[in-house]
């Protein structure tokens, strides 16, 4: 006999151990299987576009750091990349190098908690996130020796970057960058080949290749699906084309690749840190700009490779001394497009693991 | 390094495929019609000459005269990109068509240019405010909301 049921809505969120910040996402569950899932968001709207429109180029820097929390540097990266973009502004060389080795930290930092969290999601509480967490400790104490602060660097400026490196940078940069591959195989040895994370993750919440870039997907989450882009080759910005480094890219684009592409990816960022380190000049870190800073008129689009996807930001400038319109491109709310597509007909212990697989951080998506 | 193509050559062949469609082109973008955006969209995602499968962005900015909502088109393909905007001058009630059918990445971006710009965008599935609450008045994001 066929029991009559009847679809059971679920709220998960936004006060939730496993959403990874404020967010909420309305789930209907037939028994157990997810047959629908509309993300709620805006818990963490802070209006950062509209602020800056009141702010000078300089102050809001600051504003950026409070997008992607966990990618700080990279927030601010892109950000003075498109002020510099419009304004034709030509940085030392020593300033383009100290900026691309905090944005490949900032990428392994990211990575790490993407990777250890995703884990936790999966069950293994805290154990494989406070392995991360050991390096990541590293990377935070790197970037306090460079701007005195662990969260929010406000490092980057318009034309440079705000500190030179004191003394004791390098030395600790280079033992965090010789010992870095060994831990990495340490996670690979302990997590790739760990049968209940193959059995949770291999063929579960499959992009397929042609959805991932209709819903612009980027980052980790558009590899994984087996699409060759990432934006420091497709379209190099900073010193990018300087170094030598592979694009890690997924066949399946289930969760396990897309953790397996983050986890190839910290690799590739250890290389290009190496590199980095090299050929790093003496000199300025940052050219004199004019006071008050004007932008002349006009529009920009700059568009980086953040840790989790295609940070953009678009601004139209009116030859003030703030912003006419100041945009962000998130990466991580156009990832959640995804969402439903990747969980409908898993259970929801699944749904769970696929969207901590996005690696989503709310400060930039809600903004 | 991804070409930005030649706006005026591009307006041009669209001209030419697609008469009156092209209201100016300059060195920021492309502006069409509104009314023509939906079989404009089509064509450059799927004629081969352009392939443009990648909706990079989509936001609106507000000059007052007018609302502009900008498109950055990527092809992952040819690895060129292009600028596309349409205005809408009705600030009681602006409507610009979706384009949610063309390139699902529109999906949340209009909901978000909707709930901070005001700007309804026809045919779109699911169109509610994204980040602030229902019941709330106004659209910060138009310079004069505040």
């Amino acid at each position: 006999m066929a029991l009559k049921t009847e679809p059971f809505i679920l709220n998960v969120g936004p006060q939730h151990p496993s959403t990874h910040g404020v967010f909420r996402m309305r789930v209907t569950l037939d028994g157990e299987v997810v047959v629908d899932v509309e993300p709620v968001i805006g818990y963490l709207h802070r209006g950062i576009e509209k602020l800056a429109e009141s702010r000078t180029y300089t102050q809001v820097i600051p504003l950026t750091d409070r997008l992607d929390y966990l990618a700080s540097m990279t927030n601010n990266f892109g950000y003075v990349l498109a002020v510099e973009k419009l304004a034709g502004i030509k940085v030392p060389e020593r300033a383009e190098h100290l900026r691309v080795i905090m944005a490949e930290l900032m990428r392994i930092s990211s990575h790490l908690m993407a990777v250890g969290f995703f884990l936790n999601d999966l069950g293994a509480m805290m154990t494989p996130v406070l392995y991360m967490w050991r390096e990541r400790e590293k990377i935070m104490d790197l970037f306090e020796m460079v701007c005195g602060q662990r969260l929010t660097y406000n490092y980057m400026r318009v034309g440079g970057v705000s500190h030179d490196i004191p003394e004791e940078f390098l030395p600790a940069l280079g033992r965090f960058v010789g010992e870095m591959p060994r831990f990495i195989d340490e996670y690979e040895q302990l997590l790739s080949q760990n049968e209940i994370l193959l059995a949770r993750t291999k063929g579960v919440g499959i992009l397929p290749r042609a959805t991932a870039i209709n819903i612009a997907a980027s980052g980790p989450v558009l590899r994984a699906s087996g699409v060759k882009w990432d934006i420091r080759k497709a379209d190099p910005y900073s010193i990018y084309e300087r170094f030598d480094f592979e694009v890690p890219v997924g066949m399946a684009g289930d969760c396990y690749d897309r953790y397996w592409v983050r986890i190839q990816e910290m690799r590739q960022s250890v290389r290009i840190i190496e590199q980095a380190v090299n050929q790093l000049p003496r000199g300025e870190i940052c050219i004199k700009l004019p006071k008050p800073f004007r932008l002349p008129s006009g529009e920009v689009y700059g568009h980086i490779e953040a840790p989790k996807g295609e940070l953009g930001f678009y601004l139209v400038s009116d030859n003030s001394i703030a912003p006419y319109r100041f945009h962000v491109r998130p990466p991580t709310l156009i990832n959640l497009t995804a969402l439903r597509d990747m969980v409908v007909g898993w259970k929801i212990a699944d749904l769970i693991v696929i969207f901590g697989s996005i690696d989503v951080c709310l400060g930039e998506i809600d903004r | 390094m991804t070409v930005v193509l030649d706006y005026e050559a591009v307006a041009r062949r669209l001209s030419e495929e697609f008469p009156g469609s092209v209201m100016e082109s300059g060195k920021s973008g492309i502006v069409v019609k509104s009314e023509r955006l939906r079989e404009l969209a089509g064509f450059l995602r799927d004629s081969s000459e352009f392939e443009f499968d990648y909706l990079a962005n989509l936001t609106a900015v507000d000059y007052l005269d007018y609302f502009e909502v900008v498109y950055h088109l990527v092809s992952l393909t040819n690895n060129h990109s292009l600028a596309l905007k349409v205005r809408c001058t009705d600030r009681d009630k602006p409507v610009v068509p979706s384009v949610v059918d063309v390139w699902r990445a529109a999906d949340f971006q209009e909901r978000e240019v909707y709930d901070l710009m005001g700007i309804v965008f026809e045919g779109h599935p699911n169109l509610k405010r994204l980040f602030l609450w229902e019941g709330f008045i106004g659209h910060p994001l138009r310079k004069d909301y505040l």
